[in-house]
């Protein structure tokens, strides 16, 4: 058994290792581009204000006049115009290998090397196959792999949520002009402080007293009120989509015609199951009668029911499965070591 | 060495194996079959398939033609929410998908909205972003389409944007103020959309836009999920959604309904990454029924000699 395992993994470490080292002397794969490209506000704003004026060009053909809406963005561009000149300023794109030369087959200028998105790069590649290494045992490099995706993760989730729900949603109402200032420059000029949101900050507040050394049990008082909000909002609508809405699903003919088809033996023969199996699932999980008789064969046939319904699901996982075992091996087969793409580069 | 590692007993053969008749060690035998063997035939049957460029003919089915026709049944320039919940553990199934609906959309001219609940789906939404600035370079920031981004509080996002969008999207993922932007300018909530495009890889997701936004305010709706997603969410086609895409194969049947009606996209291969996904799950779907059969035939074969 070791023997073969061993046979197993020294077979792939010496091709994959030799293929990696010939690739990688070549300098032919593992590189990440970019785009430059830079704009330059005053084109930018003639670009803006030319299209309008094409389509009034266009409504004055159709003998119609421009909506007052475009005519006023057309004035506040106008007015801007002059503010802006000499502002320029680059956008970074992620460049694919085709597009490292023109169509004339010229290197293009504006796509260049980047540093920072191969070592991206790279880390991706070398982590993708840490984890993939689990399928050999558990390992040291699989564990680190985990614990960088749950800390990256973690870190991202908690960084995304504070910009987007402490400083623009709650700092942002509360107090709008200082985070105008500050922070947040696109914030509506209109907008005024917003005193309801006093409430979610003091709850906050109140949820971190956990941490405090006394008066733990302050925290419980606000747990309790998102906890009965969240079940309130979730019941009403449980009972709407999944409740009522659902039994109105299952209240369908269960022999389908019309007039021009006549009889639908295909549509009544689905409704007829669909039918059959919600009462008979119903049934399975009927215990005030013991499943015996009647019952007990419903209960059976609903029993058959929920295997097929769970062997479908299992068959959907595995599809799920290879989608992204697929998904990994396409990066680490064309973004990565730069195989050629069949029908595509080759 | 933990208890889930591929390196305990089921790699051992079973104390109760018959020894083989000449009384010497049993030879090759399936039951004693290394799982790491059947990991390499799974590597196999997906690696070899992608770089021979297997692809497989698709005929869209009933259900991914009602998700067509959802898109392509509206009027040129309608409002579409994009609505993409998933991040990129889960954009090798739904990457196909979303991609596909984002060019449906774009042939149609149709105004899209992105929208998201999930904190890890912002880049997704930009790479969906960046198939509009290549491929459609008519499509104007602003006019045509606009990233809402991201908003923490799961379905309490969808239950206020549902009545009052402005509550929580004041900016626009840039920070642009949404009343300067003419798409969003007149935009009170998601109740105008005519159709709401859900790409769901979990909760939120599919089945919370359904219960807050599609099924109480009667807003067509369809979605695109996972594998994993696909049978709970059943129960709402047709009434509360008007399609659902399950999985990659579903991808790809919708890919090929799009190419169906708008032959030349084919001259671009980005339309068809869900179909060519499909020759790795043949032949992988294959090798798991072959696995399984052997499997079943050892177990009766067994079961027959009289081997527990």
């Amino acid at each position: 058994m070791k023997r073969s395992s061993n046979l197993i993994w020294l077979l792939l470490l010496l091709v994959g290792g030799g293929f990696l080292i010939f690739r990688t002397v070549n300098g032919s794969m593992g590189r990440a581009y970019v785009r430059h490209e830079t704009f330059n506000a005053t084109d930018s704003f003639t670009k803006r204000i030319q299209k309008i004026d094409d389509e009034e060009q266009q409504e004055l053909a159709k003998g119609e006049t421009l909506s007052e809406e475009k005519a006023a963005a057309r004035g506040k561009l106008k007015n801007r115009l002059p503010t802006v000149a000499g502002i320029t300023w680059t956008k970074v794109s992620s460049a694919e290998r085709g597009e490292l030369t023109t169509k004339d087959g010229q290197p293009d200028p504006a796509v260049v090397f980047s540093w920072s998105r191969t070592i991206g790069l790279w880390i991706a590649a070398v982590g993708t196959l840490a984890i993939m290494s689990f399928l050999w045992g558990d390992n040291v490099f699989y564990k680190l792999a985990e614990a960088i995706v749950i800390g990256a993760s973690a870190a991202y989730a908690m960084v995304v949520g504070f910009w987007t729900g402490i400083i623009q949603n709650l700092f942002g109402k509360l107090i709008p002009a200082a985070m105008r200032e500050t922070v947040l420059p696109g914030l509506p000029g209109a907008q005024e402080a917003e005193l309801i949101y006093i409430v979610p900050l003091v709850l906050s507040v109140l949820m971190l007293w956990r941490l405090a050394p006394q008066g733990g049990w302050i925290s419980r008082w606000p747990l309790a009120f998102f906890i009965g909000a969240t079940a309130g909002i979730r019941l009403v609508a449980y009972l709407d989509a999944d409740f009522v809405q659902q039994i109105g699903n299952t209240i369908m003919p269960l022999i389908v015609s019309d007039n021009k088809q006549g009889l639908m033996v295909g549509h009544s023969i689905g409704n007829i199951i669909i039918v059959v199996g919600v009462l008979a699932c119903l049934v399975y999980f009927f215990f005030s009668f013991e499943h015996k008789g009647v019952v007990g064969g419903t209960a059976r046939v609903g029993i058959w029911f929920l295997m097929i319904t769970f062997g479908a699901g299992f068959g959907f996982t595995v599809m799920g499965r290879i989608s992204l075992i697929s998904d990994r091996f396409s990066f680490l087969f064309y973004d990565w070591l730069w195989l050629p793409k069949p029908g595509i580069d080759a | 060495m933990s208890d889930i590692t591929p390196r305990d007993s089921a790699h051992d053969p079973p104390s109760d194996m018959p020894p083989a008749e000449d009384g010497s060690e049993t030879g090759f035998d399936f039951r004693n079959l290394d799982r790491r063997w059947i990991f390499l035939a799974m590597g196999l049957a997906v690696a070899i398939p992608m770089l021979m460029g297997v692809v497989f003919p698709e005929e869209p089915s009933e259900e991914v033609l009602d998700v067509f026709a959802a898109v392509e049944g509206l009027e040129d320039g309608s409002s579409v929410l994009m609505a993409y919940d998933y991040d990129p553990a889960s954009k090798g199934e739904l990457e196909p998908m979303a991609a596909a609906f984002v060019r449906h959309c774009a042939q149609k001219k149709h105004k899209l909205y992105f929208i998201t609940l999930w904190p890890a789906a912002v880049p997704m939404l930009q790479k969906n972003i960046a198939i509009l600035n290549r491929e459609y370079p008519e499509y104007t920031y602003g006019e045509d389409y606009v990233n809402l981004g991201f908003r923490p509080g799961s379905e309490g996002v969808i239950k206020v944007v549902v009545t009052d969008l402005k509550k929580l999207y004041a900016n626009d993922v840039d920070g642009t103020d949404l009343n300067e932007l003419p798409l969003t300018r007149n935009l009170k909530n998601i109740q105008s959309m005519d159709l709401i495009i859900n790409v769901s890889a979990g909760t939120p997701g599919a089945k919370e836009w359904v219960q807050y936004a599609a099924t109480p305010f009667d807003i067509k709706m369809v979605a695109g999920v996972t594998g994993v997603g696909y049978t709970p969410l059943v129960p709402y086609v047709p009434k509360q959604l008007a399609g659902m895409l399950g999985a990659i194969k579903a991808a790809a049947e919708y890919e090929e309904a799009v190419l169906l009606e708008y032959p030349h996209l084919r001259e671009n291969p980005s339309t068809q990454e869900g179909l060519r996904k499909m020759g790795p799950q043949l032949v992988a779907h294959m090798l798991i029924i072959g696995l399984i059969v052997v499997g079943n035939v050892i177990f009766f074969t067994d079961r027959k000699r009289g081997v527990s």
